[in-house]
């Protein structure tokens, strides 16, 4: 590798200082607004003029009747995210390894199907999956959203999976048979083992699908007690007055569970989702 | 001892062909058991809604009022702008930063992550945090127009060209670092071989784009223009949560506009209908895609 010469690092730093402004402008936007006090006139500011931790002591004491079940809005988010990770995982993990492990004799008619599934846009089914879950009486449960959930995010896992399995040598499915292991306990001692990556980087995107969802959230869970977070966040619309300062703290404490997760395991996402989209 | 010799063999391969068709057999059963929790949900949550959406959307009244309604076509202008100015001026943007980020030092893997995050972060949020940025009095944007320049700013979301200039900025915000991600594994896929191929044979920076970089990911780009373009169309939050559709109806896009009909004024079937007649729209770029994604599985 050659030294660069000193023109094109000056550029390059340009250039990153450019991308970071893009980037961190609303984000920067958020934190002022939210660092500003609560009635005030939220006049857009650079820097806030009289900062203060007002709006999240708010939220987190629940002192403020539009945050007053935060923690409930918090704890159903975080129930959905899991729930769609965990089943999301566990209906996909199994289904690829029928398909690319057993040699499910339909499994190309199946990841077909997942893969139609997986370029329908999601909010094209909206009103088809409102009157779907007003006829199975799901509609106001958490259920319901976590259901929508599991549906968009098992075809991509299923595809990524497939993917993944077929690249794990034959030869150990067929050394352990030897000894003995049925499908069952090849799929736990063998399988799951050798798939850890792919599982961590398509758990994390199940999760950060449900927790970000906002469009299925709100039409089918509108109910104060099961609503999730960012339902909560678009009722302050609704208000005459919506204190933004107030709303924007709540964002922030929204957005820190999915930026602190995503950095967690950013090694495994790159490797494990775009893997897949490159071959393509 | 020959005929013994042959029926001892042939009974070997009997009860081999017996244990491994009982093995197939035992295979396919846990197969179907693996399968069927997948196959449950897609019965229960695609199959179902599908038809019964096609089913709401099979009345023709609920077409003729679509056609009869002004706004319509222009949600049908807008889509198409949408997809065309915002997938490609993306793709365009993540094309570039990605040589950005293959090509730097150490320290652009910090900026990734930083970069990664309005993808990572509910759009709920900080599509709430553009709005207020662009009101006209009270938003940061005209403030520092005119603490900066004098300049009065205009009143962005009150102005339906202007408003849906914003709902592009916006996705491009959101989704331009997936892109760039994805366009960056496919850069850095490229073998550096040829990358010193090329210098030796004393190609500037933009020749090795040119022949070496281009060849190598053209066809993901492509994939990735057509995937954009299908996602795309599904966006919902980028224009409902910066403008509602408004001001005056102006500013929808077909996803928002079939909410509008179901949700807003209780019409299912015209809602219905919004969805389907995108459809042709989709379906050439669905059935390419499916056709690459399968090739890429073989």
């Amino acid at each position: 590798m050659t030294r660069k010469p000193p023109s094109v690092a000056l550029t390059n730093l340009v250039i990153a200082f450019v991308i970071l402004l893009w980037t961190l402008i609303p984000i920067y936007h958020m934190v002022v607004m939210a660092l500003s006090p609560t009635g005030g006139t939220p006049a857009g500011q650079l820097i806030p003029s009289d900062p203060t931790l007002d709006n999240f002591a708010l939220t987190l004491t629940e002192e403020h009747f539009l945050v007053q079940h935060f923690w409930q809005h918090l704890y159903n988010s975080a129930f959905v995210a899991l729930s769609v990770a965990f089943l999301t995982l566990f209906i996909s993990t199994l289904a690829s390894f029928a398909i690319s492990r057993l040699k499910f004799s339909l499994g190309g008619a199946v990841s077909g199907t997942a893969l139609l599934t997986y370029l329908i846009p999601a909010s094209f089914l909206a009103i088809p999956m409102y009157v779907t879950m007003t006829n199975y009486d799901l509609v106001e449960t958490r259920l319901s959203l976590i259901m929508v959930m599991v549906t968009f995010a098992t075809p991509y896992a299923i595809w990524v999976f497939v993917q993944h399995a077929d690249s794990i040598p034959r030869e150990l499915d067929e050394a352990a048979r030897i000894d003995g292991a049925s499908p069952l306990q090849l799929y736990r001692l063998v399988f799951l083992p050798l798939m850890t990556p792919a599982i961590v980087a398509i758990g994390t995107y199940a999760l950060l699908l449900a927790w970000n969802e906002y469009l299925y959230a709100f039409l089918l869970v509108s109910q104060e007690m099961n609503m999730t977070l960012p339902v909560s966040i678009g009722y302050f619309l609704l208000s005459d007055e919506a204190p933004w300062n107030l709303l924007m703290a709540v964002g922030i404490l929204y957005s820190i569970p999915p930026a602190i997760f995503y950095y967690a395991v950013r090694g495994y996402m790159s490797s494990g989702l775009t893997a897949g989209a490159v071959k393509a | 001892m020959v005929a013994s010799g042959a029926s001892a063999g042939s009974a070997v391969g009997l009860v081999r062909r017996q244990w491994s068709s009982r093995k197939s057999l035992t295979d396919h059963a846990w197969a179907l058991i693996m399968v069927a929790p997948y196959l449950v949900v897609f019965a229960l949550f695609v199959i179902y809604p599908v038809g019964y959406g096609f089913f709401l959307g099979s009345n023709p009244q609920s077409y003729i009022k679509l056609l009869n309604d002004p706004i319509f076509y222009r949600t049908m202008v807008n889509t198409l702008v949408f997809l065309i100015v915002a997938v490609n001026l993306k793709l365009f943007l993540a094309l570039l930063i990605s040589g950005f980020l293959a090509s730097s030092a150490p320290w652009v893997r910090w900026l990734s992550f930083i970069f990664i995050l309005p993808w990572a972060i509910p759009s709920v949020v900080t599509i709430l945090s553009f709005r207020w940025m662009l009101n006209a009095e009270w938003g940061l944007v005209n403030n520092v127009l005119w603490d900066a320049f004098q300049v009065m700013g205009p009143a962005w979301l009150i102005d339906p060209v202007l408003a849906f200039g914003a709902v592009i900025l916006v996705h491009i915000w959101k989704y331009l670092p997936f892109w760039t991600l994805i366009l960056l594994a496919g850069r850095l896929a490229i073998s550096k071989d040829l990358y010193e191929a090329a210098s030796i044979d004393g190609a500037g920076r933009f020749q090795s784009f040119r022949f070496v970089t281009w060849p190598g990911l053209a066809k993901l780009y492509i994939t990735s223009t057509i995937l954009s373009i299908i996602f795309s169309v599904g966006d919902f939050n980028s224009v409902y949560l910066l403008t509602g559709g408004g001001p005056g109806d102006k500013t929808h896009v077909l996803a928002t506009l079939g909410v509008r009909y179901a949700f807003g004024f209780g019409d299912i079937e015209t809602g219905m209908a919004t969805v389907i007649i995108a459809l042709p729209l989709l379906i050439p770029f669905v059935w390419i895609m499916i056709r690459r994604m399968r090739s890429a599985d073989k």
